[in-house]
């Protein structure tokens, strides 16, 4: 399905102190260079905050993750829970329409939202409170059917209590979450058949709706303040713990340049060597002895390495090796020196020119050289 | 029946205490450390006893995946995932695990990693169930303020720290490798296998990705023994499940009951029957939204268990059941099937991405009758062209809907096919 950034963007976005604090925190769940792996959960603090996913967020979190943009447009728009566009100001209503609910009446409760909201999903009603729209199955099946609105679940509802509801939070009222008809969670309505005992001390309501009902947030927007922040993992994860949140590293403009160019397209740069590029290799660069021509008893066949054409015969030549036994004896930073000025990242390793090169400086041949020398190649 | 004291999850209706110490009063953390001071071997050689196959879907056996962990580290460090992306429709067990009797999962986390050689545990649990990773998550506290996780964790010598991840509404990052690659940060799309988890899984590192109830179990099964485990239900089909039912029983609901009961005695005693009485039933989705339908004669007879429903060209799959009763238009319940699967295919595989939308648009002709009679063949032709030839299983979770359908209720669709053409009532229809 085709999600786009909307039309219509606010200028910019900030986490509330609590959620950066919460955000930052989230990040020392993963190990060291993995930050990337938390950005759904930041992500999703966005939109808690917002109501949406606009551009600036995405940014924002984006760069407190050291990601490139795109990576995080292509997460926000793979996953169906953010809303890449406003939604109401009250709550965006999510209706479960997959079978379980739909043969126990979610059609029904479409109708409703259609009627009391806006005719499409996605749209604002005309006070700007609300917007909705189908999703599928949200796993409360036995409770069917259901709502989600805000962080909770509506369920065994009926139009009528759908109506009610919708009105009540027009209203400002936030209505319980949870089963509808009077079941207190997934046991069969009228009590449980099995585990029966013990039950007299129960809490007034389910594990969902206990907390619902204890912090009292199902709609509002998030900000970071509505419950204590924890975070009691220790360092095994591969980060120090963090009691107070540290200052976010945010990417500098030269590391983002960096993920930009990396994230480029490498087509769009020319194969013949330029030797001012900076390198963009781990790797610390040397440079490899090279030879200003080849020796009296000529050079050697070079398209006989398998991932070497005419085209990089050229260019070898032109950086000064002519010889299989020049090649063999790179090493590591060698090949990184290679690499950058040939532009094809990892080639050399990936085609394992050295083991060839020293195969074929040896006076044996590979496979590929075979065929070269057959004339079946070029 | 199954009694009271033989079921692993005591609160799954949350009306017990939920916290901590309501659970070590129903016997959970009880002799943690002992059982992690026997061993791997002697922990993964008594799951494989127990007969414990995964409660995810696949039933691949527990105690035989953790066995592909590498023994000794090459220095990378392992991982434990357990998979809470419970999204298959009709499915509704594991959040009654995670917010009610959360400690059978945390304690099984510990119990696991340690089996497996991680230090370092993430639950992945859906996006939607706020309300279900903040009662995880406070019982996760729990387990750290008191000393359960973390550092010695239990005090049994093993360091171990559980992360609780979440996802945003996809229901491809069920299947383990999508999941992994979400919980990397990057868009759910299933891997080639092999490498399996197990070589090459989360950050390149060795992993064993298992569902919430399988490793909720193990904590019980290792506390009171394999005999016990696999003493109920049939031989290969061992243990006690959760099971649920939703759609036109009386009353829906989630229970425990021991593997390989009739359908029917399941139906009766927990669903309080079928809506209308037992010859009211139409058909039955045995385990979420990929197990071909059952009509009626069938479920006469059917048996829940992993075996009988391979027999029957059916799946167990995760056990909970959409139950539909005369009232149910069949062919628009698998078309909304249909509709899920294209909606949730991740776009990767060609197959897939295009073959469940060609199967969506031709249920929902068939839904109103504009079709001919050939195109039910041709229907059946494309899901086997979708069939086993994407990365995952989602492609053939998209075809087998329909080819039950198209299996078991062939002459309604003809029927209604028939009653669109001539403009009359089908014989079906006017019954």
């Amino acid at each position: 399905m085709l999600r786009r950034l909307h039309h219509t963007q606010p200028e910019s976005f900030a986490f509330t102190p609590d959620n950066l604090a919460w955000a930052t925190a989230q990040l020392t769940k993963y190990p060291e260079g993995r930050e990337a792996s938390a950005i759904i959960p930041l992500l999703w603090r966005a939109q808690e905050q917002e109501g949406w996913l606009s551009k600036p967020a995405l940014e924002y979190v984006a760069d407190m993750l050291g990601m490139a943009y795109i990576r995080a447009l292509e997460v926000a728009s793979f996953y169906f829970m953010f809303q890449m566009q406003p939604t109401g100001s009250v709550a965006h209503v999510q209706v479960c329409g997959t079978t379980s609910c739909m043969i126990c009446g979610a059609e029904s409760l479409i109708a409703v939202c259609q009627e009391m909201i806006a005719a499409n999903p996605h749209d604002l009603s005309a006070d700007g409170k609300f917007s909705w729209e189908e999703v599928e199955c949200l796993g409360a099946c036995s409770n069917a059917p259901m709502v989600q609105i805000g962080k909770d679940f509506y369920e065994d509802l009926t139009p009528e209590m759908l109506r009610d509801i919708l009105t009540r939070l027009g209203k400002g009222d936030v209505p319980l979450p949870g089963p509808q008809n009077g079941r207190y969670g997934c046991e069969p309505a009228g009590g449980p058949v099995v585990l029966g005992e013990g039950n007299n001390a129960r809490a007034d309501h389910n594990g969902s709706v206990q907390i619902a009902s204890d912090i009292g947030e199902t709609v509002k927007r998030i900000v970071g303040t509505e419950v204590p922040l924890t975070a009691p993992w220790t360092d095994r994860g591969g980060r120090p713990r963090n009691d107070e949140a540290a200052p976010v590293e945010f990417m500098t403009a030269a590391k983002q340049a960096a993920a930009e160019k990396k994230a480029a397209k490498p087509a769009e740069k020319k194969v013949a060597p330029k030797v001012e590029d900076t390198p963009a290799s781990d790797v610390a660069e040397k440079k490899p002895r090279t030879m200003k021509a080849p020796r009296k008893a000529g050079a050697d066949d070079l398209k006989q390495l398998k991932g070497v054409g005419p085209k990089l015969e050229e260019t070898l030549n032109e950086l000064g090796f002519w010889h299989f036994d020049q090649i063999a004896k790179w090493g590591a930073a060698e090949i990184a020196w290679v690499d950058s000025r040939l532009k094809f990242k990892g080639r050399i390793e990936r085609d394992g020119w050295i083991e060839q090169a020293e195969k074929l400086a040896a006076g044996e041949e590979t496979g590929f050289s075979a065929r070269v020398k057959k004339g079946k190649i070029y | 029946m199954l009694k009271d004291q033989d079921r692993i999850f005591t609160n799954i209706y949350g009306m017990k205490d939920r916290s901590l110490a309501g659970a070590k009063a129903r016997g959970h953390w009880d002799g943690t450390a002992k059982i992690i001071k026997n061993g791997r071997d002697w922990i993964i050689d008594q799951m494989k006893a127990s007969g414990l196959r995964g409660r995810g879907g696949a039933g691949f056996p527990t105690g035989l995946k953790w066995s592909f962990m590498p023994k000794e580290t090459d220095g990378r460090p392992a991982y434990l995932v357990i998979n809470a992306d419970e999204s298959e429709p009709g499915t509704c067990k594991d959040r009654e695990i995670m917010r009610h009797d959360p400690h059978t999962l945390i304690e099984g986390a510990l119990i696991a990693s340690f089996a497996i050689g991680a230090n370092n545990a993430y639950i992945y649990i859906r996006g939607e169930f706020i309300r279900e990773r903040e009662a995880l998550q406070a019982a996760i506290d729990e387990c750290y303020a008191d000393g359960l996780l973390g550092k010695n964790a239990c005090k049994s010598g093993w360091d171990f720290d559980l992360y609780l991840h979440h996802g945003a509404g996809a229901y491809i990052c069920g299947e383990e490798t999508a999941l992994l690659e979400s919980l990397e940060g990057k868009k759910g799309m299933p891997r080639m296998k092999p490498p399996f988890p197990a070589g090459a899984g989360l950050y390149g590192c060795p992993t064993t990705v298992n569902n919430v109830e399988s490793i909720a179990v193990a904590p019980t099964i290792l506390r009171r023994g394999p005999e016990w485990f696999s003493s109920f239900g049939r031989p290969n089909n061992a243990g006690t499940k959760l099971f649920a039912m939703s759609g036109h029983v009386n009353t829906p609901c989630v229970f425990e009951e021991e593997m390989s009961l009739p359908m029917r005695e399941l139906i009766e005693k927990h669903g309080g029957g079928i809506r209308g009485g037992w010859d009211n039933l139409k058909a039955i989705i045995p385990g979420g939204a990929s197990c071909p339908v059952l009509p009626k004669e069938m479920c006469e007879d059917a048996i829940m268990d992993f075996d009988w429903m391979r027999e029957n060209r059916s799946s167990m799959g995760t056990a909970c059941m959409i139950v539909m009763d005369n009232d149910t238009d069949v062919i628009k319940a698998i078309w909304r099937l249909s509709k899920f699967f294209k909606h949730e295919s991740c776009g990767q595989c060609t197959p897939c991405r295009e073959g469940t939308g060609w199967m969506a648009r031709v249920m929902d002709r068939l839904v109103r009758g504009e079709a001919e009679i050939e195109e039910i063949d041709m229907l059946f032709d494309v899901t086997k062209q979708v069939e086993g030839h994407t990365i995952c299983a989602l492609g053939d979770a998209a075809a087998w809907p329909i080819q039950g359908l198209i299996r078991h209720f062939r002459e309604e669709i003809e029927d209604r096919i028939k009653a669109n053409k001539t403009g009359r009532m089908g014989a079906m229809a006017a019954e």
